[in-house]
């Protein structure tokens, strides 16, 4: 019966839980979904990439792959490489999404991807550079959805900076005679991280209530959405509430200060990952 | 706000494609073109900014299985474009005549390197300074409807910027009042 009456009226059957301050799933209004992430060539599907990461935020399934290749570099920007994210959200991800070019949420999510990694400055740009004004690293992230059930900003992010962790660059050096590049494949060096983004995502319900990591299903019924990205110091990277229910200052201070809770969870998390793959 | 100006033409309610309808509300589509080029990645994550602030002020259930088309074409950008689109969204639902729960406005606030609090900065002070916000703020109870953020700050200052847009929507508010009036009583 009560699968019935969650078809028919989603909404009241999602108000009676709420009211009791917590969810169909079980979970309670400020709680995470389990997360796993796994790193690297070993444990990892993608043995072409130079660093990958596959990351699990419940059902929500996020797979990221970086490639490192070799390019000029601007004009303007002659010490700077690139980093140059791409979000897909396939159709087998979900029924919502059909094949053929990019939907206006994979669109919006890859200027999402984007502007994290500009206003945290999670890579500096310079340090991709290789010959100033004559070579430069390009990366290439690009972040495919395996499984949509929500919050696909927060476990892409995730994927992301797990991904550019395991980042292996061969050394290159620039013969000064011919002008040709030489690339060592046995001298590799990790990319230096500076930062650690992390986004966390609050859907809005009503105008009052927050909750935290919202399924498809919850993001389907919810009147708002809010994504905050924090980084180390507890400083904001950035701030996305893309309409939706108004919120006022103070609902707003309770998501940053959830958000600053969870990256403190997030970077544990990693940090343990990585040691268990260090080894090699 | 100064040199930037962004034409909005409005359309609808209308009649809307098959697969597109929805039954029980107003189906909002925004379009945002570009001074030069093609719509890229940029205009098509602002076209969803500006499309869900939209919806969450339109009465879209007095106006099921319709469409309300908003265009935007920038005329010249010279700093705070994107609150100026957000401005000039509203004016047009506001002349259109759609019933809106609220009205809203955009207000873009610049953090330069010193910490001084700049309100609608130029294209010169946005790319100098160490974080630029965006905020949607509503009419009625001067709540955050949207909210972007360009590079990084602390969490008090970014307090201390929405309380700055706040009061200055207060200005923008009057504004439209000025501006409606004057339309309208010709």
């Amino acid at each position: 019966l009560s699968i019935c009456f969650r078809t028919v009226e989603p909404l009241e059957y999602y108000r009676r839980f709420l009211k009791e301050n917590c969810r169909p799933d079980g979970r309670e209004l400020g709680e995470f979904r389990a997360t796993t992430v796994n790193i690297g060539k070993s444990c990892c599907s993608i043995t072409t990439a130079d660093g990958s990461a596959l990351v699990k935020l419940g059902n929500t399934t996020v797979i990221c792959g970086v490639k490192a290749e070799l390019a000029a570099p601007a004009v303007d920007s002659a010490n700077k490489g690139y980093i140059v994210p791409n979000v897909e959200l396939p159709s087998l991800c979900s029924t919502r999404f059909r094949s053929g070019p990019p939907g206006e949420e994979a669109q919006a999510a890859s200027q999402f991807i984007a502007d994290v990694i500009e206003n945290s400055q999670i890579i500096a740009k310079e340090d991709l550079c290789i010959a100033s004004g004559k070579l430069a690293w390009v990366l290439y992230c690009d972040i495919i959805c395996l499984d949509y059930d929500g919050n696909i900003l927060d476990a892409s992010a995730f994927a992301l900076l797990a991904a550019l962790k395991n980042v292996q660059l061969p050394s290159v050096t620039v013969n000064e005679e011919t002008g040709l590049s030489e690339v060592n494949l046995k001298q590799k060096n990790p990319l230096i991280i500076r930062k650690h983004p992390v986004a966390t995502s609050f859907a809005i319900f009503d105008d009052t209530l927050l909750i935290v990591d919202p399924t498809a299903e919850e993001e389907d019924l919810a009147t708002g959405t809010v994504t905050i990205v924090t980084d180390d110091e507890g400083r904001l990277c950035s701030v996305h509430k893309p309409g939706g229910s108004p919120l006022t200052g103070a609902k707003l201070q309770d998501c940053i200060t959830r958000a600053i809770t969870r990256h403190k969870e997030v970077k544990k998390l990693i940090d343990k990952v990585i040691k268990s793959i260090k080894p090699k | 706000p100064g040199d930037t100006s962004v034409l909005a033409g409005l359309y609808g309610p209308a009649e809307v494609k098959g697969s597109k309808e929805l039954p029980d509300r107003a189906t909002l589509e925004v379009l945002l073109r570009p001074k030069v080029g093609l719509p890229g990645v940029t205009e098509r994550s602002r076209e969803q900014l500006l499309r869900q602030t939209c919806e969450a002020v339109v009465l879209g259930v007095l106006h099921p299985r319709t469409a309300i088309t908003l265009v935007l074409q920038v005329l010249s950008d010279a700093g705070s474009l994107l609150s100026c689109c957000l401005n000039a969204a509203c004016m047009g639902l506001l002349d259109a005549g759609l019933p809106l729960s609220s009205l809203f406005c955009g207000v873009t606030c610049a953090l330069d390197p010193n910490g001084t609090i700049v309100l609608d900065p130029t294209t010169r002070q946005e790319q100098e300074a160490r974080a630029v916000f965006t905020f949607a703020i509503d009419s009625a109870e001067k709540k955050v409807l949207m909210a972007t953020t360009k590079g990084s700050c602390s969490v008090e200052e970014m307090q201390q910027c929405l309380a700055a847009a706040q009061r200055a929507a207060d200005t923008i508010f009057q504004f439209y009042r000025d501006s409606v009036r004057r339309r309208y009583s010709k």
